[in-house]
């Protein structure tokens, strides 16, 4: 059977196929469709950790214990997971174990577009990179066999592109790999200097097996046409390259990148006039050629910023420019911006009439920061608000320069990294306000639920976190919960935490305006021209649902939540509900 | 690839064109093409731009296409059309829906909506133009205007004779087909 399925739904069934049986993820875009496709298979464990750390250590406990686990995060994910991946490539495995790293060439939905094949090779774990859904499935249960060959974590780098298109997918069997028999084994899996010495010794050995396989797998191939120009690819930039050359010029496709397959490598680069290496982001395919003593073109004409497409190689290396239809004016754009009803919305309106500085964090409430809120100054992983806050704090403090901080932080990402950051807060006697933005959900990568929603992956009702509680327990006295979309008890609290000189938490708790499962209002607002004096106040929330038509404000009752937070900025009664 | 054929959806997130690319790849699947199609997720439901890609032929390599290579772009927006013209063929065609969604920069009054698009537009290259909210209002259902597009698209691009009934039978909830069926008519005959 053949069927469109995307690269993360084709991981899913690959890992069906591949008989695992424990998957563990943190959302994060392109990753997250992975672990909701495979949720459902009844035969493997599925969860939501709640971080990439916490998950990569579910899969190597699975592993361990005989099973084929897998774990997926996208690319600044394995950040937090580092830890754990650099040892467990030196304990290496008893169940196959499979880290699916989505990286996000074009920075799509991300902070940064680091290349996460350099992991691999800092890690030192095997890397596999498909180009396609088929190789995105395959290449899952290639993962586990050579896991459990060569005793190594395996990393399977996908990107924006492999995991967000569909192509077709011929279906395999199930392969019922159960639970392996485990064994106490100290020396290996126990890493302390004394073993971890040995077993470095020994994963290199396996790295140096695991090369000869690299040499010899058919996951990399030689496709010889002409031997005028040849090309080293992987991953998607195979495609792109196929795309533009076809059949005109050879090709040493790459689906195994670490270790490369150096001695095919040199062997292709030999017999080629000119050498290109095509390849996302960094040099890592070049740089090893280079090695190797081969001259190729590749950075020097290839970007290495942003995604590549066909079109973009085909200008840098054959310098053919298309005429295009241009437009005659720029159109303004459309940057991303808080839903109609969202409680976040609230919240910085109330911080931005303030003279603070706000270290914030990453989810939906970083558009907290787009105009015309504009009500935060820093962004810059998940968990740095409070953490960054309390530096930024202290180093004030130190330094006699005045002045307030407030740390905003949403409930998913202080589950996954905020409250390490409170607690040092806590225990540091620091001054900051900390305000937990929880809208009940994971909302940016698409309503996960996470540790406070009371419902696993699965599906399951389980115990739902107490936010106020955690706060207390890490040494927080100072706790309060407001509705963020009351601006008067919104607006009191956010005064009231200007003037405090100790640290103190403001959980702005009221659902995100997208579930349906939780009570939303009911109605929408609408204006009475006859009252409005167009003072436009109501305009300074950004409400994509309020808009200035020939002077007039005008409210669209389609796209409209009824949260009534423009109401409450009317001076002239002016917005009335309707429809309740 | 001189056989592969080029589609591109753009609009604003919430206005159907990941269900719209979804019966479209699942007909062309149907009919025996290697079809591959690309989307960008995440901040779609946050009011930014989304565009989907459709890539259709004998062998389809590349998930997405470059500027100057789409042989229609469908757009669900205005603005968004103008936009995306770079990435039309200078022979391709433009299916364009006459409807406005103010992005935050207007709403703000830091910039004004631009008029005059659908003419710009006409003059440099073929266009075609709907009202697809109205025509799907008439219908019974203003939800069904992603497939009123997507049924001026089938025409303008003749894949009139793959079987759409199917093709929305498995990618649509039950109680919408019928309606489904009839927005995809409606888009065909008003783009004939
Ligand atoms: C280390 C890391 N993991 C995952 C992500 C992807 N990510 C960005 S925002 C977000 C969710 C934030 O949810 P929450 O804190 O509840 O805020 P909301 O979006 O609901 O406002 C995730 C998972 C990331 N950017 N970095």
């Amino acid at each position: 059977m053949k069927k469109l399925l995307s690269g993360n739904e084709a991981i899913a069934r690959g890992a069906y196929e591949a008989g695992i049986t424990v998957a563990a993820a943190y959302p994060g875009t392109p990753s997250t469709e992975i672990l909701e496709n495979i949720g459902p298979y009844e035969g493997i464990y599925a969860e939501w950790a709640p971080n990439e750390k916490v998950a990569l250590e579910v899969a190597v406990g699975a592993s361990i214990s005989g099973a084929r686990a897998l774990a997926a995060m996208k690319h600044v994910g394995v950040n937090v997971a580092a830890d754990p991946l650099f040892t467990v490539a030196y304990t290496g495995v008893n169940g196959g174990l499979v880290l699916v790293s989505a990286d996000d060439p074009g920075l799509h939905s991300s902070q940064n577009e680091q290349d996460n094949r350099y992991y691999a090779k800092a890690a030192k774990v095997a890397m596999l990179e498909p180009s396609d859904s088929q190789e995105a499935k395959d290449f899952v249960l290639e993962a586990i066999r050579l896991s459990e060959e060569f005793d190594v974590p395996v990393l399977l780098r996908v990107t924006t592109r492999i995991c967000h298109s569909k192509g077709l997918v011929e279906f395999g069997e199930k392969e019922e790999a159960g639970i392996k028999p485990y064994e106490r084994n100290m020396g290996k899996y126990i890493a302390t200097p004394a073993n971890a010495r040995k077993l470095h010794v020994s994963l290199e050995e396996r790295l140096e097996k695991l090369e000869e396989r690299s040499n010899s797998t058919p996951l990399n191939f030689i496709e010889w046409n002409d031997k005028k120009v040849g090309i080293i690819t992987s991953g998607i930039s195979y495609q792109y390259a196929k795309e533009v050359f076809g059949d005109s010029v050879s090709y040493l496709k790459l689906g195994m990148t670490f270790p490369l397959p150096r001695k095919m490598m040199a062997e292709f680069a030999k017999q080629v006039e000119t050498l290109y290496v095509i390849e996302e982001n960094e040099p890592y395919i070049e740089e090893a050629v280079k090695v190797l003593g081969f001259d190729c073109i590749g950075k020097d004409k290839i970007p290495g910023v942003f995604e590549l497409n066909p079109d973009i190689i085909e200008r840098s290396l054959l310098g053919t420019e298309k005429e295009l239809l241009k437009p005659d004016r720029q159109m303004p754009g459309r940057p991303p911006v808080l839903c109609p009803g969202c409680p976040h919305r609230g919240l910085f309106f109330a911080l931005s009439k303030k003279d603070a500085v706000v270290t914030s964090d990453i989810g939906c409430y970083t558009l907290g920061a787009a105009p015309p809120l504009n009500a935060a100054d820093t962004c810059i992983c998940m968990g740095a608000s409070i953490s960054a806050g309390h530096g930024f704090k202290k180093a004030m403090e130190r330094n006699g320069r005045d002045g307030k901080v407030f740390a905003v932080i949403g409930d998913s990402t202080f589950f996954h990294s905020g409250l390490t950051g409170l607690m040092d807060v806590a225990y540091n006697k620091g001054n900051i306000t900390v305000i937990i933005a929880d809208n009940r959900i994971t909302g940016m990568t698409g309503h996960q639920d996470n540790p406070g929603t009371g419902k696993t992956l699965k599906g399951e009702d389980t115990v739902a976190l107490d936010i106020p509680k955690i706060c207390k327990a890490l040494g927080i006295e100072d706790v309060k919960v407001v509705n963020p979309l009351n601006l008067k008890e919104m607006r009191a609290a956010v005064n009231e935490a200007m003037k405090k000189e100790e640290p103190n938490v403001i959980v702005t708790q009221w659902p995100c305006a997208l579930i349906k499962t939780e009570p939303q209002p009911k109605g929408y607002c609408q204006v009475n021209q006859d009252k409005c004096t167009q003072c436009y106040a109501c305009m300074q929330i950004g409400c994509p649902a309020i808009s200035k038509q020939d002077g007039k404000v005008i409210i669209d009752d389609t796209m409209c939540n009824g949260c009534e937070l423009c109401t409450q900025l009317c001076a002239f009664k002016a917005i009335e509900k309707v429809g309740e | 690839m001189a056989d592969v054929k080029n589609i591109l959806f753009v609009g604003v997130g919430g206005q159907g064109i990941i269900l719209t690319s979804k019966v479209l790849s699942t007909a062309l699947v149907n009919a025996g093409y290697d079809v591959k199609m690309s989307e960008v997720h995440g901040m779609a439901q946050r009011g930014g731009s989304v565009t989907t890609q459709v890539r259709y032929g004998d062998k389809v390599y590349s998930p997405i296409i470059g500027k100057g290579q789409a042989d229609i772009i469908v757009s669900f927006e205005r603005m968004e059309a103008m936009r995306m013209l770079e990435y039309l063929k200078k022979d391709g065609v433009m299916v364009v829906n006459d409807h406005a969604i103010p992005s935050m920069p207007i709403l703000t009054g830091a910039a004004e909506y631009p008029e005059g698009i659908i003419e710009e537009l006409k003059g440099k290259v073929k266009t075609i133009v709907f009202k697809a909210a109205d025509v799907a209002r008439d219908l019974g259902n203003p939800r069904t205007q992603n497939i009123v597009l997507l049924g001026a698209l089938v025409k303008a691009i003749g894949l009139e004779s793959l079987d759409w009934d199917k093709a929305i039978e498995q990618e649509v909830k039950p109680q919408f087909v019928d309606i489904n069926k009839k927005a995809l008519q409606k888009g065909m005959e008003l783009a004939g």
